[in-house]
């Protein structure tokens, strides 16, 4: 209990540090029309940055080199069937109505033949995973993304889907459980098995990048372009 | 000693033959990703890190079908106009060492994943296009893999490359401009320079 609650006051007074270096750095900005509070947001970086290199990545780490394989694909699959309902629900609000019922047919199949879904039994039989949140859904809708912001924690957003990303959490299934124990467990590991899938992207992009910052939040708005478009955004090329 | 006569014949034959009968660019696609992807996965040295050697295969096998010089004209945008056609050359030689040095980076990665090549069509006079393909992965969403090629007199050259909707060479727009503006063309040469240097250091001593 003192112990939390140390580790508590530690957190905060952390919190406060890179807030107050966020708004000094505020001032510093390179003047790209998308990043407009670029000081701060490098600040956050570099918190998120500090938290994963100390905890989050060497337990994903440990975690990928301890577990086999299948062990580890078996979590994926189990998390990806909870999110499969939640995407179906996006796909349905933003007027996919097919896909929605292929996420929904995915779920069935995964959680009864796929043994509570750890078994991903729906994409050999041809129903295609697909990746959605409210973010993407208030893009659909004709919400403009707004500019970058990066969240403590949670890492790159913009204002949209921020929104978005309170939404997501509040109708996550996960987050839901009243048993704090287990739902607590349950968000450990699926923060550590996220990060364990993320590990050889993490290497590549130290390879790629001249300023990390920046290669992240440039792929990130990309990303997030291509995901609203399904992947099929209209070229934004000028030579 | 004779038939190694006769299979020299035959390859001479058949190397310009091969090099007139132009590819389909979906076509090329498919051919240089499966024999790239059938090396790595025979080669224990590349699956266990050794990214020299996946250099290696990199500049033999996919540099010939790559456009540097457009790839870097698009990285540089706007600038490029202001740089001299010495200081072009050496953005366009340093440009292709970082972009090789990732792609090889990531091919040490590689583990199980099958690619999808997706269904392709094209106008007989068409000069760029797109070539989709998908890379399965279990318990995740296929991540999307896409090629622009454009063709000019060698044929049908790679330009750019979407992973997920991120362009490996747009990708590096904003960071290449914030350093002209604030160093000029010569400044983004010494950044580029310095992050090839220290990214060549550790892999020597290795």
């Amino acid at each position: 209990m003192e112990q939390q609650r140390k580790i508590g006051t530690r957190l905060k007074s952390a919190l406060l540090v890179v807030a107050l270096a966020g708004s000094l750095g505020g001032c510093a900005t390179s003047g790209n029309p998308k990043d407009p509070i670029e000081g701060f947001n490098r600040a956050m970086y570099a918190f998120n940055e500090g938290l994963d290199q100390v905890i989050i990545k060497p337990v994903a780490k440990g975690y990928d080199a301890v577990l086999p394989t299948p062990v580890r694909t078996g979590v994926t699959n189990f998390f990806g069937n909870i999110a499969d309902l939640f995407i179906g629900v996006n796909n349905l609000l933003q007027g996919k109505p097919g896909q929605a019922a292929s996420d929904l047919g995915r779920v069935v199949l995964n959680t009864t033949v796929g043994i509570l879904g750890i078994f991903d039994v729906a994409t050999p039989a041809g129903l295609e995973k697909h990746e959605e949140d409210f973010g993407q859904t208030f893009g659909r809708w004709g919400v403009g993304p707004g500019a970058y912001v990066v969240v403590p924690f949670f890492g790159p957003r913009n204002v949209r889907d921020t929104v978005g990303l309170v939404l997501d959490v509040k109708a996550d299934p996960v987050a839901g459980i009243d048993h704090v124990p287990t739902r607590n467990t349950l968000l450990a590991l699926r923060i550590v098995d996220i990060r364990a899938d993320l590990l050889p992207a993490d290497k590549v992009i130290e390879e790629a990048a001249l300023d990390k910052y920046t290669y992240v939040r440039d792929g990130y708005l990309q990303r997030r372009r291509s995901l609203i478009y399904d992947g099929n955004p209209p070229r934004e090329r000028e030579d | 000693m004779k038939w190694l006569l006769g299979l020299a014949a035959a390859l001479c034959i058949a190397g310009p033959v091969v090099a007139a009968e132009e590819l389909m660019p979906d076509v090329l696609v498919r051919n240089v990703t499966n024999e790239v992807l059938e090396i790595v996965r025979a080669d224990k040295d590349i699956q266990a890190g050794n990214v020299s050697k996946a250099v290696t295969l990199v500049e033999v096998k996919v540099l010939p079908h790559f456009n540097f010089a457009r790839m870097t004209q698009l990285a540089v945008a706007r600038d490029w106009r202001q740089a001299t056609p010495a200081q072009q050359k050496i953005l366009i030689d340093e440009f292709r060492e970082l972009l090789v040095r990732t792609y090889s980076k990531a091919l040490t990665e590689y583990r199980k994943q099958t690619i999808d090549f997706k269904p392709f069509s094209m106008a007989p006079n068409e000069t760029d296009v797109k070539v989709r393909t998908e890379i399965k992965q279990t318990g995740g969403k296929p991540i999307q893999l896409d090629y622009y090629l454009e063709k000019n007199s060698g044929g049908w050259k790679v330009y750019d490359i979407e992973v997920g909707g991120i362009s490996l060479v747009t990708n590096y727009r904003s960071s290449f401009s914030q350093e002209v503006r604030a160093n000029g063309i010569d400044g983004l040469i010494a950044v580029l320079q310095a992050k090839n240097k220290t990214a060549e250091a550790p892999a020597k001593t290795k």
